[in-house]
């Protein structure tokens, strides 16, 4: 049965009206009725591009040339305005934080009813509806900006829903959210989908995490065009997400690693049923390195946190927590979505101040010191780079702080491109601030805290929005400065392989205190730790257990194995 | 006054813009060194966004901002002087024809004109309107309100001036050029 | 919870069940006549009755504690603003003179007493409305009251965005600041005259061009859920007006007939006891 089509794209081109190049490119796409599609692509691919021109905000808000037909549920999009688009396509913007627009939950879902000139009891009896399957009614009279990162998604899940359009367009969904609710949000997109057998398109980075769940389309793309559109288990059989800069399935390069002949694996998206012939036997032929590693061996205390107690007006955060941080560390800190990760970088950096108890730096107790004082030999960048940036162009960004602290303008140029190239930003060099996508404004706070060499670097999620590549020069940078200069540095993430990958402590925050403070394989181990805490289980370990080899060592032998391989490029 | 229909991009605008209008009254003002006066800082912004915007978005985020910052500060608004800041604003706005910020590039020429238009609508609004308005409905002695009114102007047009000036220029070298951008 | 900057308390009291947009009206049409008339008497009437209803909806002294010793310290400025410039102002005014103490130019009269006394009461009249309005209105329903008495839906729906984004901006502003801090900027009052206005500008720009891209987000996620696409629209938070809403309608009319009627017996805005 061939089902009838609800977006085809007849060989479009689009050019923004400030780019010089198109950023669309002959690009032919149909999705039918009734079909989950996964979009992806390395960042800056134009994947929201494709997206806002399915939802109609380009060309209504943003401006540019569109060549070729765009039909969305038959009709030209030509013919259409925002407003009849909309009663066809439901859409969650990239960042879902500035979508909020009611004030409290109950209005923000409540929105485009209010638009369409419903009356009350109809529209009380939908939003009760709607937030009782997705379980926030109790939620209803609270504020968007008090919710966590999983309800303020459901909420705006629920104010796209409640119009029961027949396509639910979701641009990166899990972005900001801990392992835990990225899950529970996949699925529960899943659910969705098959109760109401709408046409779900979500484009997303952590495509792992996505294909948990029944995919019927992943659809490729890189500089503008469609490299293709494949069944989840085609596009993993030919192995061709590293080509551009996408992160394969963990559990993946692992039986690569062991030299499995993906064609032959059964079920090759699943990391709980995927088999093979010769899976068991080449699993455990495996050189599997023992835990050679990276022990900090350094008991010289950077910083001391003593008896820290915190809260933001009467509503605790943190009570009586001590910690102690050593020179060379990298620590992940981790927890769940609004546990206090930020909260603790702001205390260490000065932003606020805490209740009760001290820190102290290499001996110097920081309470009397200012902001600037101790950013001198703190490094914070912030989870939103917005806050961060203050200058017009890239260049005058990262020289801020040398400027400020007069360095002579012959070490400024060196190190502003130093900076720039470290972090991927040369070719972008004289550009404004404002043409830069999240992920790169985020990589240029990067480059501007780094170009002043702090003693301990804080990074509030440094990967979020990131492709692959990306994080992975990003990481493996931080890493050399690591290894070469001692530099002290805490990561927050959400990333369990990233976590393990590069740090050799993590920090799990929970219960207004610390959870855990151990080795990132520890910490995977503990199933009731990572149950409270809301981290998961990597595929790679979980593969492990499958087939009886320790997880422990499998990862390592991973990890080393990258690391030969990116040292040999 | 609503003969055409605020579109939805005007209606965030004042929104937000009353939001940011309302904190820089409270909270930033900077002192000039001479007792009791501070510089406003929110009327930089408010010729800006009125710049931006136009006369209504600035009327309204000037209006709004105002009375709500009086109205949780003091329990009533000055009607007088939250009306004048909405003049003030509307007023300013009319410059969006002039300055045409869509092009995103503001010479020398189009900065001046717009620091003499300011003064002169400051000078208006505060050393005229506003006193005047005290004095017909409030009944307040008219020496008293016009020392007020020119304390007000000054300072007011300093912060239009210079805060304003200086967000123009910069959201001005932050607007992309048509076709202009490439990676080298 | 958080949506809470105006005091918004949540009770049960008659007052607080009344619709937002009848304690709209109500506060509009007697603040206006309050403002107008220079009656002593009926200014006085009028802050009994407010107080009445200060007391009846049940706000605890704890929650208004700050604002009133602002508004008193404001007032107080202000009287002693006045008779310092002006001293003979109640006697311009009034048309006589009744001298109590010579003074040379700050002279005391009895006019002029009287007329600070009519100032204080006016700056203060209005106050336990405004507090009640404040404290019993919840603010999402102020929207939909702003509609009902006529003001655009377009206009109102900004207001009501204003009340949503003021506590992000504030958390915004609060963080860049820190941000620009860490960066080496010297903010406190060390700081030269033109340094600190720079150094506010280097806030105020990354706040602002946020600010403006977060106009633009916002705007699209406003026409995606069809925002602006009727002549009308509803309101979630709309009520049903009660026995009560419409008793306080028609005092509010009564009160402002009484202030009217005032005015005719005085021959204009003021009170003159001295003829
Ligand atoms: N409003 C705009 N004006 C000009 N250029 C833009 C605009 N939005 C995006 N671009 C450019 O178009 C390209 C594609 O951007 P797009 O946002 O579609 O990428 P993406 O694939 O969604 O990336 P990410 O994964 O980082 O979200 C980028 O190079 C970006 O600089
Ligand atoms: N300025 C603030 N005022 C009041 N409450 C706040 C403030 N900032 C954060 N909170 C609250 O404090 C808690 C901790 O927030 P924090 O941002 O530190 O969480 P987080 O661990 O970084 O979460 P995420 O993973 O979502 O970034 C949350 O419940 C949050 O709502
Ligand atoms: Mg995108
Ligand atoms: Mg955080």
């Amino acid at each position: 049965m061939k089902n009838k089509a609800m977006i085809e794209f007849k060989n479009v081109t689009f050019k923004y009206n400030s780019q010089s190049e198109p950023t669309l490119k002959h690009v032919s796409l149909t999705i039918d009725q009734g079909e989950k599609v996964l979009i992806v692509g390395p960042s800056g691919s134009g994947k929201s591009t494709l997206g806002n021109l399915i939802n109609g905000i380009i060309p209504e808000n943003i401006k540019g040339e569109i060549q070729g037909t765009i039909l969305v549920n038959g009709h030209d999009v030509k013919d259409m305005s925002i407003f009849d688009q909309s009663l066809n396509v439901s859409s969650m913007l990239q960042d879902s934080n500035d979508q909020f627009v009611g004030l409290t939950v109950a209005e923000d879902i409540a929105f485009g009813m209010e638009n369409d000139c419903t009356d009350n009891v109809t529209m009380r009896k939908k939003v009760k509806a709607w937030s009782d399957y997705l379980h926030i009614h109790q939620l209803l009279k609270q504020s968007p900006n008090s919710l966590s990162g999983g309800q303020k998604q459901r909420t705006s899940l629920a104010g796209v829903l409640v119009d029961e359009s027949p396509i639910l367009l979701l641009d990166e969904p899990l972005a900001a959210l801990d392992p835990a609710a990225g899950l529970r949000s996949i699925q529960l997109l899943d659910d969705i989908h098959k109760h109401l057998r709408n046409t779900v398109i979500i484009i997303e980075h952590r495509i792992e995490e996505v294909l948990t769940q029944d995919v019927d389309r992943v659809v490729l793309m890189d500089d503008g065009k469609i490299v293709g559109s494949f069944t989840p288990d085609n596009l993993l059989k030919r192995d061709i997400l590293k080509n551009y800069g996408l992160r394969n399935p963990l559990y993946l390069d692992a039986l690569k690693l062991a030299g499995v002949d993906f064609n032959s694996l059964s079920n090759i998206d699943s990391v709980n049923l995927v088999n093979g012939n010769h899976v068991n036997d080449k699993l455990h032929q495996l050189n599997l390195n023992q835990a050679t590693k990276r022990l900090n061996q350094s008991t010289d205390p950077i910083l001391k946190i003593n008896d820290l107690s915190f809260a933001y007006n009467h509503h605790p955060i943190f009570k009586h927590l001590n910690l102690t941080i050593y020179k060379g560390d990298m620590i992940s800190l981790v927890g769940k979505n609004g546990v206090g990760k930020s909260t603790l970088s702001k205390l260490i950096a000065g932003f606020i101040k805490p209740n009760h108890g001290k820190i102290i730096f290499n001996h110097r107790n920081l309470s009397n010191l200012s902001i600037k004082e101790r950013a001198d030999h703190i490094g914070y960048i912030m989870q939103d780079p917005d806050k961060m940036i203050s200058q017009v162009m890239i260049r005058d960004e990262i020289a801020l702080g040398l400027k400020l602290r007069h360095y002579p303008k012959s070490q400024i140029d060196a190190k502003v491109k130093q900076a720039l190239k470290v972090c991927k930003l040369y070719e972008f060099r004289n550009w404004p601030v404002s043409a830069l996508s999240y992920g790169q404004k985020k990589r240029l706070t990067i480059a501007s805290i780094l170009v002043l060499n702090p003693e301990l670097l804080i990074l509030d999620e440094p990967t979020a929005g990131q492709d692959y590549y990306h994080y992975n020069e990003i990481m493996q940078f931080l890493r050399k400065l690591n290894q070469e200069r001692h530099l002290t540095m805490i990561f927050i993430t959400h990333d369990m392989y990233l976590m393990t990958e590069y740090s050799n402590r993590t920090i799990v925050l929970g219960n207004q205190n610390i959870m855990k403070d151990a080795a990132p394989e520890k910490v995977l181990n503990d199933d009731q730790l990572l149950l409270a805490s809301h981290l998961r289980k990597t595929s790679l370990s979980i593969l492990a257990k499958r087939f009886h080899i320790d997880p422990i060592k499998l990862t390592n032998t991973l990890i080393t194995k990258e690391r030969e391989n990116d040292n040999g490029q | 006054m609503n003969k055409k229909k605020l579109s939805v991009q005007s209606v965030v605008a004042i929104g937000i813009g009353t939001a940011i209008l309302f904190l820089l009254k409270r909270w930033v003002s900077i002192p000039t060194g001479i007792p009791n006066t501070n510089i406003d800082t929110s009327y930089g912004f408010l010729g800006f966004i009125a710049v931006l915007f136009g006369p209504v978005v600035g009327f309204f985020v000037g209006f709004f901002g105002h009375a709500l910052s009086d109205f949780t500060q003091f329990g009533a608004p000055w009607w007088t002087w939250v009306f004048t800041t909405g003049l003030v604003g509307f007023a300013l706005g009319f410059l969006k024809k002039y300055m045409k910020p869509e092009e995103g590039r503001f010479g020398k020429k189009k900065l001046i004109i717009y620091n003499i238009y300011q003064v002169i609508i400051n000078v208006i609004g505060w050393l005229l309107i506003a006193p005047t308005g005290d004095v017909l409905i409030y009944s307040e002695p008219a020496n008293k309100v016009y020392l007020q009114g020119i304390v007000s102007a000054i300072s007011n047009s300093l912060s239009t001036g210079i805060i304003g000036t200086i967000l123009l220029v910069v959201y001005a070298s932050s607007k992309v050029k048509k076709g202009s951008l490439k990676k080298e | 919870m958080d949506n809470n900057i105006f005091g918004y308390d949540h009770n049960n009291t008659w007052v607080h069940q009344l619709t937002g947009t009848s304690k709209l009206l109500f506060f509009i049409l007697v603040s206006i006549i309050a403002m107008i008339s220079y009656d002593v008497r009926f200014i006085t009437l009028v802050l009994i009755l407010s107080l009445i209803i200060l007391y009846q909806s049940q706000i605890k002294w704890s929650q208004v504690r700050l604002i009133v010793k602002l508004i008193l310290i404001f007032a107080c400025l202000n009287l002693i603003t006045v008779y310092i410039f002006s001293p003979g102002h109640g006697a311009y005014l009034y048309g006589t003179q009744h001298i109590i103490l010579h003074l040379g130019y700050f002279t005391l009269t009895k006019e002029q007493l009287f007329y600070e006394l009519n100032l204080a009461l006016k700056y203060l009249v209005t106050v336990p409305i405004s507090l009640v309005f404040l404290i019993t209105t919840n603010p999402s329903e102020f929207s939909s009251s702003l509609n009902h008495i006529g003001v655009s839906y377009r206009l109102s729906y900004a207001v009501s965005l204003a009340l949503r984004y003021i506590p992000d901006v504030q958390r915004d502003y609060q963080e860049i600041s820190m941000a620009q801090q860490a960066r080496g900027y010297e903010l406190s009052k060390k700081g030269k005259f033109m340094t600190r206005i720079k150094g506010v500008s280097q806030i105020l720009i990354p706040l602002i061009l946020s600010s403006l891209d977060k106009i633009q987000v916002i705007s699209q996620a406003m026409e995606l859920r069809r925002f602006g696409k009727n002549k009308k629209r509803t309101w979630y938070m709309a009520r049903k007006f009660s026995r009560n809403d419409y008793l306080t309608i028609v005092l509010a009319i009564l009160i402002v007939l009484l202030g009217v009627w005032f005015m005719k017996i005085d021959g204009g805005r003021f009170f003159n006891p001295f003829k």
